[in-house]
């Protein structure tokens, strides 16, 4: 029977709150950590969450009625205690596939994080996990070549790859710049970085960079007879220039570019992730302004959902954090989305916490990036925690070096090495670390001189976002 | 402070991969390597290459990948078989990894002369 229209203000739960509601295998599910006003009952919360971040608004509207909305709608069914807080809750949300243009990380995105986070009867809301139905991540581009494409194109294999951030950050000119990264290189990485904020200013114009660093790669691989890269930052003003130094860069025949996914934006991401495919170019991806929104415990979108948006967005390459080194980055977390950049399947894990089965079906995984404050001693951890799929990013831990940084990578790459080598022989990486790189360091003068500037160093601050598994 | 010695000039400084910067394996580490590549259920495979064209992708097969060869010794005969063939040349061990479609390990284990 048809309904009647009847105008005024509804209870959300009425419409929104459906706790017998069994999620469809194609159904976008989300669960959110809600932090409510006072007063206000959990149920109705998380129906005013499903509702204003799908098809509700503050009343009833009598075009209501002249769609299915009980189809259409998002669906809060099940609310859960956050272990150790009694502040908030977390609100499990359904929403069916057909309310998001395919392909479109923009569209979920501005729904599920959209005006809801201004929500008054909110005081906090964290978007804490979404499983994207394989019927919808087949509908979106993902990595633009994957991991094994990119071992293959760069003949790397049964090792973690070795980077370095050009640094100081800012200010060098083009031709010493390609003059750093040159040294790195030969000393034995596999890839030189452009920092986040190096996009084209006055003191070095991206055009003269990028010459000057192919430059630098083609000397380099002639003279180690390995193949090479450096991530030049295409992140530009507009999606135009950024696919413009794009092109330059696979004119000049660079391997790989950069972008800032989430200052440049996930339209322009997806754009060039796209030509990077079509253009079989590498895509390295960094990820400034994630803190602003993955770090407060619970205001916010957790770091595992900008990975599911950057994996189906596009990128090879995405910095995940070290655990060990200066960034924050609890370890089973950390663990948790980096399951999410590589593996074809992940399960719901809550020690990692993973809310979702996750099925990526035949889209390639992304290679994580351990960048920021690590050095030689931390190797041993490293290639434990991260395993071979990963990018090792030393910057002050290779271009600081006392002899330079061609000996500051070839002590990296050295050391890289000797705890592949012991992990493969079923040696303990974080137990034997020292007495596997003393060992090395005996053939390697420049290993050993690394080993002797950093051994004081370690970032021991605790985490401020732990992951919410222990009762109080 | 020490000079990083490395040249265009000087062949030496040509590497080849994952263990190239560790001074070459002996006969035990070899063998550690190996076990490791059956323990991973990797199928392995022996290739070679004239040291000057070691930069292209394909190097020459040596035989056909040993599907399913999980006997050491087995491995480690034939990767000694394809050394004494071409002795000047790099002769490399792989552990393809079916499920990845890749290399799961790849290592030069006679290193040829560099040019």
């Amino acid at each position: 029977m048809a309904k009647t229209y009847d105008a005024g203000v509804k209870e959300y739960r009425e419409t929104y709150w459906m706790p017998d509601y069994t999620p469809k295998d194609t159904d976008i599910l989300a669960c959110f950590k809600v932090t409510p006003q006072d007063g206000v009952p959990r149920e109705e919360v998380a129906a005013a969450v499903a509702a204003e971040s799908s098809t509700g608004t503050w009343t009833t509207v009598w075009t209501d009625l002249l769609t299915d909305l009980d189809y259409y709608k998002g669906r809060a069914y099940a609310i859960e205690d956050v272990p150790g807080d009694d502040t908030c809750f977390y609100a499990f949300i359904a929403y069916p596939i057909d309310l998001f243009e395919e392909g479109s990380v923009v569209n979920v995105m501005t729904s599920l994080v959209g005006n809801v986070f201004g929500f008054k009867a909110l005081r906090a809301l964290r978007l804490e996990d979404v499983r994207f139905p394989l019927a919808y991540v087949m509908t979106c581009n993902g990595p633009p070549q994957g991991i094994q494409v990119e071992r293959d194109m760069l003949n790397k294999y049964g090792r973690p790859l070795l980077g370095c951030t050009i640094k100081p950050k800012l200010g060098l000119s083009a031709k010493n710049y390609g003059r750093a990264c040159y040294e790195g290189l030969r000393g034995g990485l596999d890839f030189t970085k452009d920092d986040e904020n190096v996009n084209s200013q006055p003191f070095m114009r991206w055009r003269h960079r990028f010459d000057f660093v192919m430059e630098a790669i083609q000397k380099a691989e002639a003279e180690t007879g390995e193949r090479k890269g450096h991530y030049l930052n295409v992140t530009a003003p507009t999606a135009d220039e950024m696919m413009r130094r794009a092109e330059y860069a696979k004119e000049i025949g660079a391997p790989i570019i950069m972008h800032d996914y989430i200052t440049g934006g996930w339209a322009a991401n997806t754009q060039l992730a796209q030509w990077c495919q079509e253009n079989g170019m590498l895509l390295h991806i960094h990820r400034a302004m994630h803190a602003v929104l993955d770090r407060n415990p619970h205001h916010g979108i957790h770091f595992r959902v900008l990975t599911k948006i950057l994996r189906l967005s596009g990128g090879d390459h995405l910095h995940s954090g070290t655990v060990v080194g200066k960034l924050e980055g609890d370890r089973d977390a950390t663990l948790g989305w980096i399951d999410i950049m590589r593996d074809s399947y992940v399960k719901e894990d809550r020690s990692r916490g993973i809310f979702f089965d996750q099925d990526w079906g035949a889209m390639p995984g992304v290679f994580p990036v351990a960048s920021g404050g690590i050095h030689v001693w931390h190797m041993p951890a490293l290639v434990n925690i991260f395993g071979d799929d990963s990018v090792l990013q030393f910057g002050g831990g290779t271009l600081g070096h006392p002899w330079g940084n061609a000996a500051g990578a070839a002590a990296n790459r050295v050391a890289v090495e000797a705890c592949v080598e012991a992990r493969n022989m079923g040696r303990e990486l974080e137990k034997e670390g020292k007495d596997i790189l003393t060992t090395a360091a005996k053939s390697s003068p420049e290993l050993a001189a690394a080993m002797e500037t950093w051994k004081e160093i370690k970032f021991e601050f605790d985490t401020v976002d732990k992951l919410d598994v222990s009762h109080k | 402070m020490q000079d990083y010695e490395s040249s265009l000039s000087d062949s030496s400084s040509r590497k080849f991969e994952t263990f190239s910067y560790l001074p070459a394996f002996s006969a035990d580490q070899i063998r550690k390597q190996i076990e490791y590549i059956v323990s991973k259920g990797w199928n392995p495979g022996i290739e070679h290459t004239e040291p000057e064209n070691a930069n292209g992708h394909y190097w020459y097969m040596w035989k056909l990948p040993m599907f399913g060869e999980t006997d050491v010794d087995v491995i480690l005969k034939e990767v000694e078989a394809c050394h004494a063939a071409h002795p000047d040349n790099h002769v490399r061990l792989l552990g393809f990894d079916n499920f990845a479609q890749s290399a799961g390990a790849s290592m030069v284990i006679y290193r040829g002369k560099t040019v």
